[in-house]
């Protein structure tokens, strides 16, 4: 069991897809049920990995490893090989949560072409997964793209009034990043075969080869897959197809999208950028250009928020803010800076997942997103006014809820890198709670005054039964975070010791199981360019 | 050691009454809502004494801090979020959740749970009208739970849980009243001029992680202390202002007090308990507890003193044109709050901390008694329709009168002491270098006493101004709610003589209990050869002073004057009085009544909620033009990319059309046709047209052969 649990993660919504195709799709009800219960098995069969991922989390490299290099298509040297860390545990534990819940949310929203909406959502489910599982570039890209289209599908086809503009906009903006990327990895998989004479798009073999590109080459492999990265993040100045892509997606797809889709931009970082071009991000001129672009990211997010006037694009622009703090932290490249934005990357798909589903739910009773529509809505809905005020809290990072963990972890890392970059960065949380508490007295204080408004019903039980997983694992993170970074360890001090060997704390690089070990003490004793930094 | 051991319990017992609340306090009766609420905070306020006397117990007067750790809150305990610190050293970073009683935490402790308390019991007879019990009581217990964590943490991080925590409560209870406008707003802002302190708290925060490698106050007060730090280093003078800019925004100084006077749209007893006696204090509470740092940064210190100053006459000079009873006892913290901060500036921290101590029994007992006029006169808070309060009222009055006693700093009640101790401080410390501080804290002592003697006379001297309505309804508050004034009264008057000064003859057993905490100090000084500095710590020698009676002889005539001036200006006003400042000057009562115009120039340049002849500047001005420049110049630019490409597409479609096909491939065909037309003349393809010409053709040669 335990030697094919990705797999059963992996493919477990896909069966329920195909097993919807078999059901009419007049019969709606049945419909849900199914899709229902498919996507909760997808995240019960993913509750067995936290106990054994827990007994070995600190054992090196990845576990659950399943297939190998080059067994799929040998001739191309492609492989299906799948395989976690921490880092990409959390995130499957996030995909398989979030899934669920915005699956369990759409029951009454979705009333049009009920049965390809929940099939098109299963499949994103597996192609999501699967970026997180691949440790194969080939099978990577595959899934990185599959995953494309079924979004593209939810907005075309269940999204709003400008629906295929949004559509097509995020498919290509996405698809542009992407094609850079794949060039990426086609001079990688060549720059592996000059190197070693073997073709192959395995990951762990491409991280032994990768670092030993020259700089000047390095640099371009770099911005190729940055912009692929980038897009998805997405970071300033790419972020603009993201208010529209949410705007106009259905609720359930807005969550998916904020919650795991924009993660995979950062994971990519983690993953590749990383441990692939440990001389380029450690280059002080390309890690000012990314911070830079990180911190532009969270003020300029933050103050486009607050100006918004429909609730969805508030959130949206919110996201762009949020997600400066994880690629900040990323490129602080230090233990602190990247555990702390891999937990704020949890945070982020907990709370703003979470704020997704309070928007969608005041629009399908009203059918608008105008803050001008509302006011005093905690008069008539107090249940929801309560849990929305939670995760508003939880989004603008107060201690005790888990935005503060990763925040505050992230800030800490930066400012151990560059005081300016925190005291820069700071500056996003005081908006946060501006424009985050500003919306909440325009929307849910005052009297009634929209006669609309009067006869909203509160939260049904279906509702809150979507809101208690986020409720309580954004409690969990805030009050006792220390299994999270624990669970972190291995993967981040690996990274750590990739790019910059030396730093202070235990771990060995990433390339370091398969290397010999003369190179391995080589690498421990290197003079460490890094100390430069660290004050 | 019972309680000591159990020391987490006291924040848990009100977090425990806040959830109850949370979810079950809708179905609850008010008897039950008090007897959980309430029945917690006075088991809190009982153990609280219980832990305090066994920590005396175990400290043996050595001052010796207790400490206990519970868990890991922040890191992975395992060496994970590693940083090296200035010196190099690899250090892990950890945020612990960690109880700390000291004598400093200590007087905290039981100030805080003794005023809530009765605040708390005060609450059941001012709210039990109102709507929304259950959710009032739920956040009050949720601001003990978050106070007792900011005080009794043991360090930096937990203290900011708290200090978020209790900012919090502070919005929730601010816009309790949320269907008002003014409530949520005056909420919001406190947020998040809040906010804007905590970011400086933070950064320090960072600072002092980054160059002591702990965050742990007994780590790195004792760093701080034997480290060999130079007085004025520059990293340390960083921390200590940032922690300072954290201060002002909790602790309402000048540029981030503005949300203090707004705050008073709570209900009173919130005022009373958070924006008065408690929360407010806090700022206090965490530069008296980084003193080992702050000493070593005299720059810091000499900020603190300024901006404390400036404050305490700032804020004065507002409260003295006031006609809002609650806002008038605002800006009364205000300042009063600027005098505990121009205390620690110039170096006597037990001074401050004890002004901090003296103040929440009498500022608590104005705020409650203020209530209990407000409640007696049906909702009415206006100072000019008032009026004749004394008799109908009478433990109100006598209460009140009590209190403003000790805030004017009359002998022998509370404030005289422990301002006076400030007074005198200014004057002493440093060899005088704060001299000219003094004159303005004096000024400030003298408007203290005039406008809270004011405050008096409208309320319950000067003849009768009430509607006929409201003189209608009048009564005297509740037992529930005159109880705890009458003991705050005796508070008010007695706390004071725990700081009894040797000048006077008696033996200032207050500074004595901190002079652990902050005596070190002194050594620190000592050891450095810092004597001007020692002044700072050291006051036993220049106690017998003939200056300091002198001194206190001019502090008491100053309280003296302020009442008989107000006396005289307003004893006998009628309906319709015009106040003596607008007699003088029209203009400056106009400045004064509005706050110097502070808060709309903080609209007008900071937040952009007002606009400049139609320019928006400010924070919501950037906002807008990064709006317009997301939607035109950035979303333009992918949109414009998206067009060309069509653009490209369309005009590739046309070139592909008309020239490739229609010029190159179909253009030799057409010239070729042409070329053709002149043959295609001659060969139309009919075949008997050909046999024609071929006939006529043989014919022709024929005839040519044979005629030629």
């Amino acid at each position: 069991m335990q030697s094919h649990i990705l797999s059963i993660i992996l493919f477990t919504p896909l069966a329920g897809a195909l097993l919807l195709l078999f059901i009419p799709k007049q019969n709606k009800d049945l419909i849900r049920w199914v899709a229902n219960l498919a996507s909760l098995l997808g995240l019960l069969v993913s509750v067995p990995l936290v106990p054994w991922f827990w007994a070995q989390r600190y054992d090196p490299g990845f576990k659950f490893i399943e297939g190998g290099s080059n067994n799929w298509i040998p001739s191309i040297g492609a492989g299906f090989h799948l395989g976690i860390d921490g880092i990409s545990f959390l995130l499957i534990m996030l995909t398989t949560l979030l899934g669920w819940i915005s699956i369990l949310s759409s029951w009454t929203a979705i009333e049009t072409r009920v049965k390809e909406y929940y099939i098109w959502f299963l499949v994103l489910q597996t192609g999501m997964l699967g970026v997180f599982m691949a440790l194969d570039f080939f099978l990577f890209f595959v899934f990185w793209e599959a995953m494309l289209v079924p979004m593209y599908l939810l907005i075309g086809i269940w999204g709003g009034p400008r629906k295929l503009y949004a559509a097509i906009k995020f498919f290509l903006y996405t698809l542009f990043g992407s094609v850079f990327m794949l060039l990426g990895i086609l001079f990688l998989y060549f720059n592996h075969h000059t190197l070693t004479g073997i073709y192959t798009f395995d990951l762990l073999a491409l991280y032994q080869t990768a670092p030993k590109i020259e700089f000047h080459y390095a640099v371009w492999l770099f911005f190729a897959f940055f912009l692929g990265f980038a897009i998805k993040v997405p970071m300033f100045p790419f972020h603009t197809w993201l208010p529209d892509a949410h705007v106009e997606a259905p609720t359930a797809g807005s969550v998916i999208l904020a919650g795991v889709l924009l993660k995979m931009g950062t994971y990519g970082f983690v993953r590749f950028s990383l441990p692939f071009f440990p001389s380029v991000v450690m280059d002080s001129r390309v890690r000012s250009w990314m911070i830079g672009l990180s911190l532009v990211g969270i003020i300029y997010g933050a103050l486009v928020s607050l100006m918004q006037k429909d609730m969805k694009r508030l959130v949206a622009y919110s996201s762009v803010s949020h997600l400066g703090f994880c690629t900040l932290g990323i490129f602080a490249l230090n233990p602190a800076g990247i555990s702390g934005s891999v937990l704020q990357q949890i945070n982020h798909g907990i709370s703003t997942g979470a704020l997704f589903l309070i928007v969608g739910i005041l629009y399908e009773r009203r059918h608008s997103r105008e803050i001008s529509e509302y006011g005093g809505i905690s008069n008539v809905m107090p249940v929801y006014a309560t849990i929305t005020m939670i995760m508003f809290l939880s989004s603008m990072g107060l201690p005790l809820l888990n935005g503060f963990v990763g925040e505050f972890t992230i800030l800490q890392g930066a400012f151990m890198e560059n005081k300016m970059w925190a005291a820069w960065a700071v500056s996003g949380v005081i908006l946060a709670a501006a424009y985050l508490l500003w919306l909440y007295q325009r929307v849910f204080f005052g009297p009634v005054t929209n006669p609309k408004n009067e006869k909203l019903h509160d939260l049904t039980g279906r509702e809150m039964l979507t809101f208690a997983p986020l409720l309580i694992a954004a409690f969990w993170i805030g009050l006792y975070p220390k299994p999270f970074f624990q669970i972190l360890e291995q993967p981040v001090n690996a990274l750590v010791q990739t790019v910059r060997p030396g730093y202070p704390g235990a771990g060995a690089p990433v390339n370091a199981g398969v290397l010999p070990p003369p190179a391995a003490a080589e690498a421990a004793v290197v003079p460490t360019p890094a100390a430069k930094g660290t004050n | 050691m019972l309680f000591l051991d159990h020391i987490w319990l006291l924040p848990l017992l009100p977090a425990f009454g806040a959830v109850i609340m949370f979810f079950f306090g809708r179905k609850l009766s008010k008897p039950a809502v008090n007897a959980i609420c309430v029945g917690l905070v006075v088991l809190t306020f009982l153990m609280s004494c219980g832990a305090v006397y066994q920590y005396t117990q175990f400290a043996h007067g050595t001052g010796q801090p207790f400490e206990k750790v519970m868990y890991t809150w922040l890191g992975s305990d395992t060496g994970h979020l590693a940083y090296r610190t200035t010196t190099g050293t690899p250090v892990e970073f950890k945020a612990q959740v960690g109880f700390l009683l000291d004598p400093l935490s200590a007087i905290w402790l039981l100030f805080v749970t003794g005023v809530g308390m009765l605040i708390h019991i005060y609450s059941t007879g001012y709210m039990a009208h109102e709507g929304g019990y259950y959710r009032f009581f739920g956040y009050m217990n949720l601001f003990m739970f978050s106070m007792l964590t900011l005080i009794l943490g043991n360090n930096y991080a937990q203290l900011f849980v708290g200090w978020e925590g209790v900012g919090l409560c502070s919005y929730l209870l601010i816009g309790f009243y949320f269907h008002r406008q003014s409530a949520s707003t005056a909420a919001n802002k406190a947020f998040i001029v809040n906010r804007i302190g905590d970011a400086g708290f933070l950064l320090g925060m960072f600072t002092i992680a980054w160059y002591f490698g702990s965050l742990r106050f007994t780590e790195v007060n004792h760093m701080a202390r034997v480290g060999g730090f130079a007085i004025g280093d520059p990293v340390i003078t960083a921390a200590a202002l940032l922690l300072f800019v954290g201060a002002c925004g909790k602790s309402a100084q000048v540029p981030l007090y503005v949300w203090l006077p707004d705050a008073m749209e709570g209900p009173t007893p919130v005022s009373a308990l958070i924006h008065a006696a408690t929360m407010v204090t806090a700022g206090l509470y965490m530069v008296a507890r980084s003193n080992a740092l702050f000493v070593l940064a005299p720059t810091a210190m000499f900020t603190m003193a300024i901006v404390g100053a400036i404050t305490a006459i700032f804020a004065a000079s507002i409260g003295l044109v006031q006609n809002d009873i609650k806002r008038v006892l605002a800006y009364s913290t205000v300042s009063q709050l600027g005098y505990m901060f121009l205390a620690l500036g110039v170096g006597a921290f037990s001074a401050g901390v004890f002004h901090v101590f003296t103040h929440a029994f009498f500022k608590a007992l104005l705020f409650l008694g203020a209530g209990s006029v407000i409640h007696a006169m049906s909702g009415e808070q206006d100072l000019r329709n008032m009026g004749d309060l004394r008799k109908r009222i009478p433990i109100t009055h006598w209460t009140m009168l009590i209190a403003t006693l000790a805030i004017a700093g009359i002998p022998p009640f509370a404030g005289f002491f422990s301002k006076d101790e400030i007074l005198w401080q200014t004057w002493s410390s440093q060899g005088g270098a704060f001299r000219i501080l003094w004159y303005v804290g004096y000024a400030t002592a003298l408007m203290t006493a005039f406008y809270m003697f004011r405050l008096m006379y409208l309320t319950f001297y000067s003849p009768s101004r009430m509607t006929h309505e409201a003189e209608h309804h009048l009564h005297e508050s509740p037992k529930s709610m005159t109880g705890p004034l009458v003991i705050l009264a005796l508070c008010s008057i007695g706390a004071g003589w725990l700081g009894w000064p040797h000048s006077l003859g008696g033996s200032d057993r207050f500074a004595a209990f901190l002079a652990p905490v902050f005596a070190k100090e002194a050594q620190v000084f000592k050891n450095q050869g810092e004597a001007n500095q020692l002044a700072a710590g050291e006051r036993e020698e220049e106690h017998t002073s003939p200056t300091e009676y002198a001194l206190i002889g001019l502090s008491v005539a100053a309280a003296g004057l302020g009442f008989v001036m107000a006396r005289m200006a307003y004893s006998r006003a009628q309906r319709g009085f015009r106040e003596p400042i607008a007699t003088a000057s029209q203009p400056f009562y106009r400045v004064l009544y509005d706050k110097w115009f502070v808060d709309e120039f903080y609209d007008y340049v900071f937040t952009g909620r007002r606009k400049v002849g139609g320019v928006r500047l400010g924070v919501m001005g950037l906002g807008e033009a990064s709006s317009w420049a997301d939607s035109h110049l950035l979303d333009g630019t992918v949109n414009g990319v998206g067009w060309a490409t069509r653009a490209f597409g369309t005009l590739s479609s046309w070139w592909d059309k008309w020239i490739i096909d229609g010029l190159l491939v179909n253009g030799p065909a057409i010239g070729a046709q042409m070329l053709s037309l002149p043959m295609r003349l001659l060969e139309w393809g009919l075949m008997q047209w050909y046999a024609l010409v071929m006939v006529l053709g043989l014919l022709g040669f024929a005839v040519y052969y044979v005629y030629r």
